[in-house]
């Protein structure tokens, strides 16, 4: 496996292709989960195209590492890489949302430095991804402030979102993501939540959830049932 | 949420045309989900939104009075012309 390291700070380890293939797949399954209930029709357009783009990005990586079909579909959940954050199941749409921030922050550092590397394949992927996770970004970042600075029950939800989710980001907090998350928190009339950091006694110690084992079972059932069939 | 509707045009120098509508509740989010479904396959290179509510629209009882004395002024149209090769979006 070829291991390309992120500029890192004290709070976030080192990320490399591998991770951030497997965090384009399981984003994507869990945006794909949304199609047919999300709050409306256009919604539902829009996450599975965004769910599209980052299955996308997963498969230009996997299969530079790799089969792709062996590695999304033959591997059992402790090989995978993807930091928790992805994995947790859907709550409500402003979970979804604000997850999608966070991640889309964290990844537009991502292919910022994978842009520059050295390695061509993951340069091209990279080149194309910066264009999508700009709209990605663009768009989680809307429905934060618009539910944060919305409804009372829509700054409720997205209160609760943060606090659930707020313990796993110390995994994708590179340098400068708190700053912009922060901007966009505030922008919608959320707290400023302290930096996250790995402190085992406040963050989330596990390599994975039994989500992601729930997560396979399902994403990976039919591979598994049928090796090599294709369409 | 409001109603909006959607024009689209492919490219720079042609027109927009209207494609459809969609529900959001700001420009913004229109101009988003606009992006989000009607250009999936490159159709534009450019994206108008209208709330449906700014739009004024002619009364289908008042067809005949409209339109119909235009149907016999045949002159009105450019067939007599002949069009050079090569001249597109004419």
């Amino acid at each position: 496996m070829c291991l390309m390291v992120l500029p890192t700070s004290d709070q976030a380890p080192l990320r490399d292709v591998a991770t951030v293939a497997d965090c384009c797949l399981i984003a994507s399954h869990r945006l794909a989960e949304w199609v047919s209930n999300a709050p409306s029709m256009e919604e539902d357009v829009a996450i599975g195209n965004i769910a599209l783009d980052l299955l996308g990005q997963a498969r230009g990586l996997l299969s530079h590492l790799g089969d792709e079909d062996q590695l999304a579909y033959f591997r059992d959940a402790v090989s995978f890489r993807n930091p928790v954050i992805c994995e947790l199941p859907n709550g409500d749409f402003a979970h979804t949302m604000l997850r999608q921030l966070f991640l889309d922050v964290w990844l537009e550092q991502v292919w910022r430095a994978f842009a520059a590397s050295d390695d061509e394949v993951v340069r091209g992927v990279a080149e194309k991804a910066i264009k999508e996770n700009a709209y990605h970004r663009r768009h989680s970042s809307s429905w934060v402030v618009r539910l944060g600075d919305g409804t009372d029950e829509s700054h409720r939800r997205m209160l609760a979102a943060l606090d659930e989710l707020w313990p796993y980001c110390w995994e994708i907090a590179v340098d400068g993501w708190y700053d912009e998350v922060v901007f966009v928190l505030n922008t919608a009339t959320l707290p400023t939540p302290a930096p996250p950091h790995a402190d085992p006694q406040q963050a989330p110690r596990v390599d994975h959830t039994v989500h992601l084992t729930e997560l396979l079972a399902e994403m990976q059932s039919l591979a598994r049932a049928h090796p090599g069939a294709s369409w | 949420m409001q109603l909006w509707e959607v024009f689209l045009r492919a490219r720079s120098g042609l027109h927009h045309q209207h494609v459809g509508s969609l529900h959001a509740v700001d420009a913004e989010m229109a101009l988003e989900s606009a992006r989000d479904v009607f250009t999936r396959r490159g159709e534009a290179a450019g994206i108008w939104v209208v709330p449906s509510a700014a739009i004024v629209a002619s009364d289908p009882a008042d067809k005949d009075s409209l339109f119909e004395p235009a149907d016999d002024k045949i002159y009105r149209h450019p067939t007599f012309f002949d069009v050079p090769d090569g001249v597109a979006n004419l």
